[in-house]
């Protein structure tokens, strides 16, 4: 069993006791060490349970790259599931609970599927489940569900609160180890702007457990020095817990900072996601150990013999009294001397390399270990903990030679430069024969916008795997990144490392080599996912030779830590399989995060209220004040009508309706795009853009004016009123004022870039309130200040003036079919123009209505509206609007396309009133039907209602639709089926409904 | 005769020529694949499983075919199935340049719906879902379709009388929908939040038999059975030339040597530009990348798939316990299959506003595919200008779902000159703007 030592460790702060708790266990840890240490210093090493067979799961690794210790951490509104324990720091009070079990973690019934093991290969579920055909989602599929899936899903909202953070520099250093140290070091020097990141909380890496000097320093040493020397310069950032998440496209990077998981009573953010944009990138992220492939490496109790060095010097925990080495290379003795040194048995190193190692071994000799060479396992006693290991020949086919009792087992296959981030755009990747790794491909790097590389690796991370060559290399890296930023590199000492020589590894992708099909449904390729070398074999067998589709077939590397242990052990027994070299079978492609980031912190602050800004316009308060029920509209908010107390929304738009009609209604049309077009050759300009002729507009005057795309069909209306020569503003709909703002730039800056136009979006800027209704005129020359008479300022006339004492200019326009004036102000002082109109309107019957008054109003007009009458097909001579399409012109947007043969088709849907027979109102997105079905068996239509409303002043359903040939056939009785199986019928009518004339506008 | 017993020798093809084999290849009708069921694994599993066999053979290409397909990807595979079930045409081969189901097949969110609103779309969804209710027992393949239901949420009121009209012409189309209150959208779907604060759920369209597969199980099944009617899938096989003789096609140059056919079906996605150049036409597309990501798995906790458009995203939960989410296309044209971070961080966004509870769930990965974007967001399935060759492409961010159904009228359309289900989709509308717009229904098309 696993316990914790006398001694030191590295991390640890041992006068500091820290209380948590392990599924409602209450256990001890230390200040500093991670939950995984703390659990195997309570004697926990049945930490989980596997995804597929529900397997015993102990802890394999000590960082980023654990696949099985993962935990439901916390509670409430605190709660996170999958935790990786190993990278989770322990603090007072932390609540963990493991996953992926029932009832218990001890007695799972989940562990059935480990009996069925032999009956669940990979791919199994493609093959099963078939028949009966409904037993898929009423009984299969809920229960793989049910069995799948690790974590609690979470239930609270997220209490806590995540930023966003910019950063740009001249060089990112991603990993703090000894390479990205002295990189950091080489480029701070330069007076380059350096930001050094560490997933950890700690810096230095690997080198202070693994050994060496560095210039004749302990590896402890020189780090504390070192960052002592890089904390006082001013260019140079570290940052801590900060993990490099993907690198992407031209230099941007993610940092993925966790700043208070370990303190969570501490006040502010819980992550914060760093956007960095860097010239240059070094990534200095260090080598991934390599499990081996012995039938029973999954049993709890076997883990990686860097990791178990890790819990024995940095944290002082000792993963079993007895401790088996089993390894392919030379680093694995060195936990051996970990081991001895902390005075733990080691009963035996097994070496599976027929000569055995170098100089590491002979030290391991020398303290009186065995070493049994040219060895592998056949295999591993015990269930939920180790028990012994089976001893065999590595070149044979497991024929147990012995058996050595023991209670964990060290193992290694070598070690796997982290080529994540290198690779994430695009970064390419050769294999070393000799050290049986993928490692940088420095002719071919990820290139940036220039064509340039932008990404440099160093140390490990880069196959370096001699101290030695690690701090040169961290140099060399600093140095190109510096050079390649454009700044002077500064020589530096290169910092002397030196470490034992290490004799070459051997490659060992199945042990013992000869293992028999019964040895190999028993090696685990990866932990959390239950894949297996049988499974990986399998998949060649039946055909699945891309790394891809093995991968797909098996789910290798698809589990939570994304295959940074399995991956190349995998790749290495598929091609063993296919009889392909690794390269030729190539890698899965590697994908952002490196490891899983909060979604949280993906979303930053924009949350809630944060979410997107609702924007308001000045009048909004009053509204509120005044019951208005709110209609989002874009990132607007609108009053769509103002219920009165008992009054429903339907009672309100009509009263607010016949108001407008009979008295005087207020809209605040605020929120109605408005762009001024300017310059020269303005006029030329919206030519283009609307159908109508727009130039030979007399400053002064309004004109309704109509946009279609490219493709003719109709994307935007409005008034557009001419300031000045050079100078016009064009209204749009609400929701089209940044599109078309966009719209009109577009075709700028791309099209006719040497026009002289300029265009500003100045719809924040005024306020605008539509005074409509018989009372209008009579309220603002209650208000006084200037001319508003028919002969002064007629229909579809503007003037600038006061009313009330404030600066205005009115628009004659409406869109409601009352005398109407629209009146556009400063925002500043759209508020006291609105109070100044309600005051003084009292006695003219004001009231304000809402959007819904306003659609009511303007279809009784037959006025179409964007987004009802129109969807993205309509053009406008389907609307009737042929009149506002000019003739004479050579050519506007959409021209061409009003010429295609579909759009010129006599039989096109065209707009029509329909006015039903029993008075009552077509429902919204009704179809008249016609006749019989098509060759699909769909129901033959015949024609659609766009806008349908109850009418106040008709008092009946009126609608606007499309119908096939509709203008000539008036009189003609439609059908329209409602969901409820019973159908309307109406009559086709004209279009305006109300004041056919225009009488009342024009008043 | 040999011809009788169906047994042809391999002909010998190209630079392969050291595979002067004696491989016999058998007819289709008396290939026997070993048919998937519980039986078959308990039978395997006594040994280990040592005995199952390739899931498709693996062929060099012979001299001609009576049909090519360029890219084996879903709407090619089953572009082949079809013609062989329905239409008895078998000597056919689907040419590959990667590893089949590797395009946008094998990296989409998968979900399946048919609540089309214009009535070609909604034939063709509707005949693939249809299809797809039956396929894991057509292929004998469990592709996992789940009819677990889709929403479409409306959270503005364009979007209510949007999807008010979809279902209005859903009725008439055969196509189950219905529009549902915020109560029962809670009730469906317990994560959500219903009450805003920014967009709250107004009601949403709700198809109850749409649902998710497992996609590359799609791409696998269609492989499997068309090897076993005697087709030819070829992978690592890019085609790279187009030959014509006249205005009539003849065959393709590929890497792995020229290959003949009558007839020539160019099914390759993100690539169609590239391909229709080779054959000589243009084509309104635009590729740009689109991007998913899942969170690591947890125990079950969403039953259906829901998309919210305004706010852009969409999410479901996968067998194995991953929250799949995805949301908008890149805005400029690549071929990187990376596409933009600031994409993800608007959709997780967006899901956390609509679903709270993923705020504490982890992004495990993020992928992009390259989608094939016509100007109307409708597919083309269309005669080209080149004689004897066809093209089926467009399918843009919304294809999966269409892999049965396309398949089918593809087939018809290859087989007989024109089908019902493919016959408004031509290449032609877009000169004649005889556009087929699904963006109508405030619809973005997943
Ligand atoms: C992120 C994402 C999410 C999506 N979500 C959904 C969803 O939820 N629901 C949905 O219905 N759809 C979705 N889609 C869309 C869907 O994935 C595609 O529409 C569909 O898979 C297209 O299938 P395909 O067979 O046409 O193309 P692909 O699967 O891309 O196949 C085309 C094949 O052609 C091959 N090829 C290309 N050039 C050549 C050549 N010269 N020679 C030989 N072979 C060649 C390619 O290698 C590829 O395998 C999504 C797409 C993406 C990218």
């Amino acid at each position: 069993m696993s316990t914790r030592l006398a001694r030191d460790g590295r991390f640890l702060n041992k006068s500091k006791a820290i209380k948590f708790t392990f599924n409602g266990k209450q256990l001890r840890g230390f200040e500093g060490d991670t939950l995984a240490s703390a659990l195997l210093a309570n004697g926990q090493t049945l930490v989980g349970r596997s995804f597929k067979y529900h397997r015993p799961r102990g802890v394999v690794a000590s960082g980023a790259e654990e696949p099985n210790a993962l935990v439901n951490l916390g509670a409430e509104g605190r709660f996170e599931p999958n935790a990786r324990a190993t990278t989770t720091e322990v603090f007072e009070g932390l609540k963990a609970a493991s996953q992926n079990h029932w009832p218990s973690l001890d007695f799972d019934v989940g562990a059935i599927n480990a009996r069925l093991a032999r009956f669940l290969p990979a791919g199994f579920y493609y093959k099963m489940f078939i028949h009966p055909r409904p037993f898929w989602k009423y009984i299969y599929e809920p229960f793989i569900r049910q069995s799948a899936g690790l974590g609690k899903a979470p239930k609270a909202r997220d209490a806590d609160t995540y930023d966003h953070f910019y950063a740009h520099v001249d060089i990112l250093i991603i990993g703090g180890g000894v390479a990205g140290l002295a990189a950091a070091l080489t480029a701070g020097k330069s007076g380059a702007r350096v930001l050094v990141i560490e997933q950890t909380a700690h810096w230095g890496g690997r080198a202070p457990v693994d050994g060496g000097t560095i210039d004749g320093l302990d590896p402890d040493e020189w780090v504390k020095k070192t960052l002592q020397a890089l904390e006082k310069m001013k260019n140079i950032i570290l940052g801590a817990r900060m993990m490099g998440t993907g690198i992407y496209d031209h230099g941007y990077v993610l940092g993925y900072e966790r700043l208070t998981d370990h303190t969570p009573d501490q006040d502010g953010p819980r992550h914060r996601l760093w956007r960095i944009r860097a010239k240059q990138i070094v990534t200095a992220t260090g080598a991934i150990e390599r499990p081996l492939s012995f039938a029973g490496n999954d049993v709890p109790g076997v883990m990686l013999a860097s990791a178990i060095r890790d819990y024995v010097v940095n944290y002082a925990v000792s993963p079993g009294d007895r401790t088996v080495i089993v390894t392919n290379n030379d680093d694995a003795y060195r936990t051996a001397l970990a081991l001895k040194d902390a005075g733990l048995e080691v009963p035996a190193v097994v070496d599976a390399r027929p000569e055995g190692g170098g100089a590491l071994m002979q030290q391991v000799k020398d303290r009186g270990v065995r070493v049994l060479t040219g060895k592998g396992i056949a295999g591993v006693s015990g269930g939920k903990q180790v028990q012994g290991v089976k001893i065999c020949a590595q070149a044979g086919e497991g024929a147990v030679l012995e058996e050595i009792p023991c209670d964990a087992v060290a193992m290694s296959g070598g070690w796997s430069p982290v080529v994540h981030l290198w690779s994430h755009c695009g970064g390419k990747l050769l294999w070393d024969q000799e050290k049986a790794h993928f490692h940088p491909d420095i002719g071919r790097a990820p290139t940036g916008a220039d064509g340039e590389p932008f990404v440099i690796p160093a140390g490990a991370a880069n196959g370096s795997m001699s101290l030695a060559n690690v701090l040169a290399g961290g140099v060399a890296a600093g140095q190109m990144a510096v050079e390649r930023a454009g700044l002077k590199p500064k020589r530096i000492a290169t910092p002397e490392g030196d470490s034992v020589t290490e004799a070459p590894m051997q490659p060992v992708w199945m042990m013992p080599q000869g293992a028999g099909v019964k040895l190999r449904n028993k090696m685990w390729l990866d932990y959390q996912n239950d894949v297996k070398v049988s499974d990986v074999q399998l998949a060649a067998q039946e055909g699945f030779e891309s790394v891809e589709h093995t991968k797909r077939y098996t789910t290798l590397g698809m589990a939570t830590d994304q295959g940074k242990l399995s991956n190349i052990n995998g790749l290495a027994v598929l091609s063993n399989a296919l009889n392909a070299d690794i390269p030729q079978v190539g890698t899965t492609t590697f994908r952002p995060p490196y490891t899983p980031i909060s979604m949280g912190a993906i979303a930053g602050e924009a949350r809630a209220e944060l979410f997107q800004p609702i924007r308001k316009t000045p009048i909004h308060e009053w509204h509120d004040d005044n019951g208005a029920y709110w209609e989002p509209v874009g990132h607007w908010r609108r009053p769509y009508c103002y219920p009165r107390d008992g009054e429903s929304h339907a009672d309100a738009v009509n009263r607010e309706v016949t108001n407008t009609r009979e008295n005087l209604g207020l809209l605040d049309a605020s929120t109605l795009g408005k762009i001024v077009v300017k310059g020269p050759d303005a006029g030329e300009f919206l030519d283009m853009l609307y159908t109508n002729m727009i130039s030979t507009l007399k400053p002064g005057r309004c004109r309704y004016g109509l946009m279609c795309s490219e493709n003719g069909f109709l994307i935007d209306d409005g008034v557009v009123a001419r300031i000045d020569d050079d100078t016009f503003l064009c209204h749009t709909t609400t929701g089209g004022a940044d599109r078309i703002h966009a719209h009109m730039e577009e075709w700028l800056q791309t099209e006719w870039w040497d026009w002289k136009v300029w265009t500003v979006n100045l719809t924040e800027q005024y306020a605008q309130i539509a005074v409509v209704g018989p009372n209008a005129r009579k309220v603002l020359e209650k208000l006084g200040g200037m001319d508003v008479s028919k002969d002064t300022l007629p229909f579809m006339a503007w003037a600038d003036g006061q009313i009330g004492g404030i600066d205005v200019r009115v628009y004659r326009i409406s869109f409601s079919g009352e005398l109407s004036y629209e009146i556009a102000v400063r925002a500043g002082q759209g508020r006291a123009l609105w109070d100044a109109l309600v005051e003084a309107g009292q006695e003219f019957g004001v009231m304000p209505y809402g959007t819904e008054a306003l659609h009511v109003m303007r279809a009784e007009k037959g006025f179409i509206m964007i987004g009802d009458e129109t969807d993205g097909t309509v053009i406008p001579q389907d609307l009737g609007l042929h009149w506002a399409i000019s003739k004479k012109k050579d050519d506007y947007l959409g021209k061409r396309a009003h010429e295609r043969s579909h759009m010129v088709d006599p039989d096109r849907w065209q707009l029509v009133g329909l006015e039903t027979i029993d008075g009552s109102v077509i429902p919204d997105g009704a179809y008249a039907v016609a006749g019989g079905t098509n060759e699909n068996g769909q129901r033959n239509v015949q024609g659609r209602v766009t806008s349908t409303y109850y009418s106040p002043t008709l008092k009946r359903g009126i609608a606007m639709g499309l119908v096939h040939n509709g203008p000539d056939r008036m009189g003609e009785r439609l059908e329209f089926p409602k969901i409820d199986g019973t159908s309307v019928f109406a009559k086709i009518v004209d279009p305006v409904f109300y004041d056919k004339e225009g009488a009342k506008q024009d008043v | 005769m040999s011809q009788m017993w169906g047994i042809v020798p391999l002909p010998v093809v190209g630079h392969s020529s050291n595979r002067l084999t004696l491989l016999a290849r058998p007819d289709w009708d008396f290939i026997a694949m070993k048919r998937y069921s519980v039986f078959a694994i308990a039978r395997e599993a006594a040994r280990y499983h040592t005995g199952w066999e390739r899931a498709w053979a693996a062929r060099a290409p012979k001299k001609k075919y009576d049909v090519i397909i360029v890219g084996a990807g879903g709407h090619g595979l089953a572009t082949a199935y079809y013609l062989g079930r329905n239409h008895g045409i078998r000597n056919v081969a689907v040419l590959e340049k990667g590893w089949l189901g590797g395009g946008n097949t094998g990296r989409n969110t998968t979900i399946i719906r048919s609540n089309y609103l214009q009535d070609p779309s909604a034939a063709i969804y509707e005949k693939s879902r249809s299809l797809y209710e039956t396929l894991s027992q057509d292929l004998n393949y469990n592709v996992m379709f789940s009819p677990r239901g889709v929403m479409m949420l409306a959270q503005t009121h364009h979007e209510v009388r949007g999807y008010q009209r979809t279902a209005h012409a859903n009725a008439l189309q055969g196509v189950a929908t219905e529009y549902i209150s915020p109560q029962r959208v809670k009730e469906l779907c317990p994560i959500i939040d219903i009450d805003g604060p920014r967009y709250p759920v107004l009601g949403a369209l709700w198809q109850p038999r749409g649902g998710t597969a497992r996609h590359d199980a799609v791409a696998w099944g269609y492989a499997r059975a068309c090897s076993d009617m005697g087709m030819d899938i070829i992978q690592q096989c890019e085609v790279t030339a187009v030959r014509q003789s006249g205005s009539k096609v003849t065959g393709v140059s590929t890497t792995k040597g020229e290959i003949d056919c009558d007839k020539l079906g160019i099914v390759v996605a993100g690539h169609s530009g590239v391909l229709a150049d080779m054959a000589g036409f243009r084509l309104p597309i635009e590729s740009v990348a689109l991007q998913a990501l899942v969170s690591e798995p947890i125990k079950p906790c969403m039953d259906v798939v829901v998309m919210a458009n305004t706010v852009h995203g969409y999410m479901s939960q996968s067998d194995k316990g991953e929250m799949v989410i995805g949301g908008g296309a890149d805005g400029y044209n690549n071929y990187t299959q990376r596409g933009s971070f600031h994409h993800i961080e608007e959709t997780v966004r967006a899901l956390i506003e609509t679903f709270p509870m993923i705020s504490r769930l982890k992004m495990l990965r993020q992928w992009g595919g390259i989608v094939d974007m016509t100007g109307d967001r409708s597919p083309i399935l269309s005669k080209t200008p080149l004689e004897g060759c066809f093209i089926n492409c467009g399918w843009g961010t919304g294809g999966f779902k269409a892999i049965p159904g396309s398949g089918w009228g593809m087939a018809e359309l290859m087989a007989k000159g024109a089908s019902p289900l493919t016959d408004a989709f031509t290449l032609d509308r877009f000169r004649e703007g005889r556009f087929i717009d699904e963006s109508v229904a405030a619809g973005v098309a997943h």
